[in-house]
């Protein structure tokens, strides 16, 4: 199954596939991720044996529509308790690499 | 070669709700970093976003105001991107089903011609928070404050060929936003943000050239200047034979130019997906007729009445309705001070409005309010005081809590149309003067303006002008 | 004592045949001397567990009960936040991870009494159907520790399979309380979607994710969903209903009810012992009175297809936020942002989780979407049309939940798709939103096998009720491993 399923993702689509999750990926396990994610693309071409041009598509299994909420401020400051668990702050800022804009 | 330049603009107004679209936390500005970002502004594990009523309310009411269509059923996808401001690795926007759909908005332009420009759709979404660069050494500050602010994205056609038209469609959008109450317009703090999509093409040409998407204009003058730079820049690599490459850039005001953003240069896959954590929106026709029940009138409508009904000029129609809220004193001090519509109005934009600039105040900020000031205007009207008196009671009042009244009663200001005692003065004047009088009646009537003031100084400018000029004349011409 | 069932618990307790603290010692002294062999807890809450059970018996005597399950020992999966106590998700990403806020379930599970003894383990971000996919190690059956417990719940399940604790939460997103409550001889209920809140459970896939009790009986399931239930402002997927009292109403007559019998439920691809025991267990049924017919659930096959598609989307951008920068795992000495970034969530995330991200952003991806997230939604509303046409003819649907009884340890670990076919019974109700049970009803191999019942929406009161009435003529679900 493997050797058919690598026609469907390439190398090249994973690395770009994985650039776009934000997520390295070693050079030597791309093939392995290319040959997994085709299995599942090739389970997935399974849905083809339906014609479902005229089905409406079903994004939710809840037949409602959305609650709205009141606009009324109920949070109060809990800045110290977030930031205690978080790997870098500084002036009540979280820290990132610079960003250069 | 001639070319046209062809302009559609993407506004985001930050909805002026209390409470975040997605949360309970608040949105008011300048608070310290991250003190009011809440765990679903967060992006922290687990947690749901519920959706204001506020922030639907405005932004039917943004339709209402244009005459847009309305989204009954609109969608929340999700955009995903990755970026530091952006704490959950997506941003909760609308896609294909947006709550505000086509419209027409008129600009007026410089040679008074109106012109329709096409609203594409207006779509809620939620602000990303803020990058802070200079702080730190090494490293940038995330402060989520502002994840979660209401935004109306507001997309027009690209139907604008010049800055200038761009920048009249920008403030006509910043004035109805303003007029409906739904976004403060705020530029400097960020409330109300203009990218601009700016491409040219041969003239003649129905092809759309490749565009730039200019980011981070922060005033209307910015913004005309940037579109300008980025045309002249544009026609330059054309006419060099280059060609425009599509992507985003920045406007430096500093520098008066636009770069290219490097950050974002590469081109991004958004992925957008129906948000699974929200339910279709329904906006009801009952909610539509009541937030329909509660628009003001519109400035164009306004100023259409004040045209016909009230008799301004276009000119004075339109410097009254620039803003809802110099129509609203307007319309006040007219009422109260039972003044014709040109007095209050050539008192407003005269005397009141040069005050203001002066100390660079805003109208709602004034010194002097629209009860006041109706007062001041009232006593012009039945001639208890004439226009140069009425500068001196204004500037007591300006600088004071008195009212017009009483500054004319302390002051003594009160002017005098009891013509036996103006005649009296008249009499005095005519003999203390017998040369300029012989001048006059030779021929000499520019000598007028000399007893007036003559008779002015006597009276302390209190003697009534039309009064004056009228005795002024018998007496020297009999 | 860790034969009772929660509900003869609460007699006990209120008869004083026992004390909290002597329950929740008792449990905490089993979890302590089996949880090297199974691995069911990640963290125990051996401390506040104490000192919660001391407290409930002072207000036990001083005649004040915190509500239905007060002083009752739970385990909470390690997916729902608890405020204070570290919050995993099976990940490494959050392996330090203490949230300062609790689920909605694990709130409402308080006010009711309940006491937390711990996390249960769980296959990583609730994605894997053998609990293989574990930072914190696999879990292992308690039937037989060379199996695997099922997943992503599996560290309930083998926790009340092995009596290590009476009753866990569990979330159910294509199976996950459900077949690892068959893998461990107990009961499961995945209720309808939009019945328990989601809020402060970390989502995996948010249209299809769905918290629920797993407990030894039915009984028990309906004592705890009593609290877990109900309509949360917080949670805009929550259902404002009344909820049923899914207790009260256990006592009622089966006769006469009627069960469809999907046909493509009992092909090929079922093992045969299963096949037997469900066969048994209909004719068990019979004898209550209920009626079975024949149905057609056309699109079924599908579901799976489907499902890994639908999942892995809604997941890819669900774990987006997990970045390293306000919470979680981060990457030493990162470079630069986008190193941070990378780094940061290859380091924190496991095999299973990264290819199912890969996959979702491949699905959402432009030039993609239309051929798979499109198409796997319009299958979704065939799959779910399916249900609503048998539902106009049959009050549940009856099955098996998984193919076959618990497979060993590294069995299926070197195919993902041969592992997702497991999941083919409990796909469809998540796809549909429709509620599930699963009731223990014989042996294969030794192994206990689970018969799996669905029912229409909101109908978890007559569903516990048919495995209620089920249970008291049966003794499967009382069968303890060795």
């Amino acid at each position: 199954m493997a050797d058919d399923a690598e026609s469907v993702v390439g190398n090249e689509v994973v690395e770009q596939v994985a650039h776009l999750a934000r997520i390295q990926i070693d050079s030597d396990s791309v093939s392995n991720y290319a040959s997994e994610m085709s299995g599942v693309l090739e389970l997935a071409a399974q849905m083809d044996q339906v014609d479902t041009s005229l089905v409406e598509p079903m994004a939710h299994p809840v037949r409602a529509v959305q609650r709205l909420r009141e606009d009324v401020v109920t949070e109060t400051d809990r800045r110290e308790a977030f930031q205690d668990i978080a790997p870098s702050v500084e002036n009540g800022y979280y820290l990132v690499p610079p960003v250069i804009e | 070669m001639q070319w046209e330049t062809v302009i559609g603009l993407e506004i985001h107004a930050q909805l002026a709700t209390q409470s975040k679209i997605f949360s309970a936390s608040s949105t008011q500005y300048g608070a310290e970093p991250n003190t009011q970002a809440n765990a679903v502004d967060l992006g922290m594990p687990g947690v749901l976003p519920v959706l204001n009523q506020e922030a639907v309310r405005m932004a039917v009411k943004f339709a209402l105001a244009t005459n847009a269509e309305i989204g009954k059923r609109n969608v929340f996808s999700r955009k995903n991107y990755f970026y530091p401001d952006l704490p959950k690795g997506y941003q909760i926007s609308q896609m294909s089903l947006p709550i505000v759909g086509a419209g027409v908005v008129p600009i007026e332009l410089e040679d008074g011609v109106v012109k329709n420009v096409g609203l594409t759709r207006a779509h809620l979404e939620e602000d990303a928070g803020k990058s802070v660069h200079e702080e730190f050494h090494d490293a940038t500050g995330v402060d989520l404050n502002r994840a979660g602010t209401p935004l109306l994205e507001i997309v027009s056609e690209p139907d604008m060929r010049s800055a200038k038209e761009a920048v009249a469609y920008a403030k006509k959008i910043h004035s109805i936003v303003r007029y409906i109450e739904i976004c403060d317009g705020n530029m400097q703090e960020g409330s109300f943000r203009c990218d601009a999509n700016v491409s040219i093409r041969p003239a003649g040409d129905d092809k759309l050239g490749t565009r730039s998407e200019i980011k981070n204009v922060n005033s209307f003058r910015f913004l005309e200047r940037a579109i300008n730079f980025e045309v002249e820049r544009q026609i330059d690599i054309l006419e060099a034979g280059g060609e425009v490459v599509q992507e985003t850039r920045l406007y430096d005001a500093d520098k008066d130019e636009t770069r290219s953003m490097r950050s974002k240069e590469e081109a991004n896959d958004y992925r957008y997906f129906p948000d699974p954590d929200l339910l279709p929106v329904q906006v009801e026709d009952e909610l539509i007729e009541s937030i329909r029940s509660t628009l003001p009138e519109l400035s164009d409508a306004r100023r259409a009445r004040f045209i016909s009904e009230l008799e301004l000029s276009e000119y004075d129609a339109g410097v009254m309705t620039s803003d809802r809220y110099t129509a609203d004193y307007f319309e006040a001090v007219l009422q109260k001070s039972g003044a014709s519509a040109k007095l209050a109005c050539t008192w407003i934009s005269g005397e009141l409005f040069s005050r203001l600039n002066k100390e660079g105040i805003e109208l709602n900020a004034s010194p002097v309010d629209a009860d006041r000031f109706s007062q001041l205007v009232a006593r012009l009207h039945d001639n208890t005081i004439s226009g140069k008196i009425a500068k001196e009671v204004l500037d007591k009042m300006w600088s004071g809590d008195a009212t017009a009244d009483q500054v004319i009663e302390q002051e003594g200001l009160k002017q005098i149309s009891d013509s036996s005692e103006i005649e009296k003065m008249v009499d005095d004047v005519i003999a203390a003067n017998p040369d300029q009088v012989a001048e006059f009646r030779s021929g000499k009537e520019k000598l007028l303006a000399f007893f007036v003031g003559q008779v002015m100084k006597a009276s302390r400018g209190k003697a009534n002008p039309g009064e004056l000029n009228k005795l002024l004349q018998e007496k020297l011409k009999s | 004592m860790h034969t009772l069932t929660l509900a003869e618990m609460r007699s006990a307790l209120e008869s004083g045949d026992f004390s909290s603290v002597e329950l929740c010692r008792h449990y905490i002294d089993r979890i302590k001397s089996q949880n090297e062999a199974l691995n069911a807890f990640v963290s125990i809450t051996e401390e506040q567990a104490m000192e919660a059970a001391r407290v409930a018996d002072q207000k036990r005597a001083s005649g004040n009960l915190d509500g239905a399950l007060h002083g009752l020992p739970i385990g909470h999966k390690d997916i729902f936040c608890t405020d204070g106590v570290r919050t995993t998700c099976g990940s490494r990403m959050l392996e330090e991870f203490v949230p300062p806020y609790n689920a909605t379930v694990v709130e409402k599970l308080k006010a009711a009494g309940a006491i937390c003894l711990g996390k249960t383990n769980m296959d990583e971000f609730a994605m894997g159907s053998s609990n293989e996919n574990s930072y914190f190690g696999a879990v292992r059956n308690p039937w037989d520790n060379d199996r695997v417990p099922g997943g992503s719940s599996g560290g309930s399940a083998a926790a009340v399979g092995g009596r290590l604790v009476p009753a866990c939460t569990g979330t159910d997103t294509g199976g996950s309380i459900r077949q690892p409550a068959a893998f461990c001889g107990i009961t499961g209920l995945k209720p309808t979607y939009g019945r328990v809140s989601r809020y402060g459970m970390i989502a995996f896939a948010s249209s299809l994710d769905q918290g629920g009790p797993m407990a030894v009986t039915a009984e028990d399931c309906a004592l705890l969903l009593n609290e877990m239930a109900g309509f949360d402002e917080r949670d805009s997927t929550s259902i404002e209903r009344d909820k049923d009292d899914y207790v009260s109403s256990l006592g009622n007559s089966i006769d006469g009810v009627k069960i469809g019998l999907p046909k493509q439920y009992f092909d090929a691809g079922l093992d045969s012992s299963i096949a037997t025991a469900l066969q048994v267990a209909i004719a068990e049924l019979e004898k209550l009175g209920a009626k079975f017919v024949d149905i057609d659930l056309a699109n079924q096959h599908l579901s799976v297809p489907a499902y890994y598609i639908v999942a892995p989307a809604e997941c890819s951008s669900n774990l987006a936020r997990f970045d390293g920068v306000r919470y979680g795992h981060r990457c030493d000495d990162p470079k630069d942002l986008e190193d941070l970034y990378k780094r940061s969530r290859a380091e924190g995330f496991g095999r299973e989780v990264k290819r199912r991200i890969l996959v979702g952003t491949y699905a959402l991806s432009a030039g993609y979407y239309d051929a798979y997230y499109l198409k796997a939604q319009k299958i979704r509303s065939l799959i779910s049309r399916d249900f609503s046409q048998a539902f106009e003819s049959v009050d549940f649907i009856l099955g098996p939940t998984t193919p076959s009884p618990a497979f060993k340890l590294g069995e299926k670990t070197g195919d993902p798709v041969e592992m997702y076919l497991n999941d083919i019974y409990t796909i469809p109700a998540n796809l549909a939103g429709l509620p599930g049970i699963s009731v223990p009803c014989g042996e294969a191999e030794g192994l206990p096998v689970g018969m799996q019942l669905v029912g229409n929406y909101f109908d978890e009161a007559r569903l516990l009720n048919v495995a209620h009435q089920y249970q008291a003529v049966t003794d499967w679900h009382t069968r303890l491993p060795e």
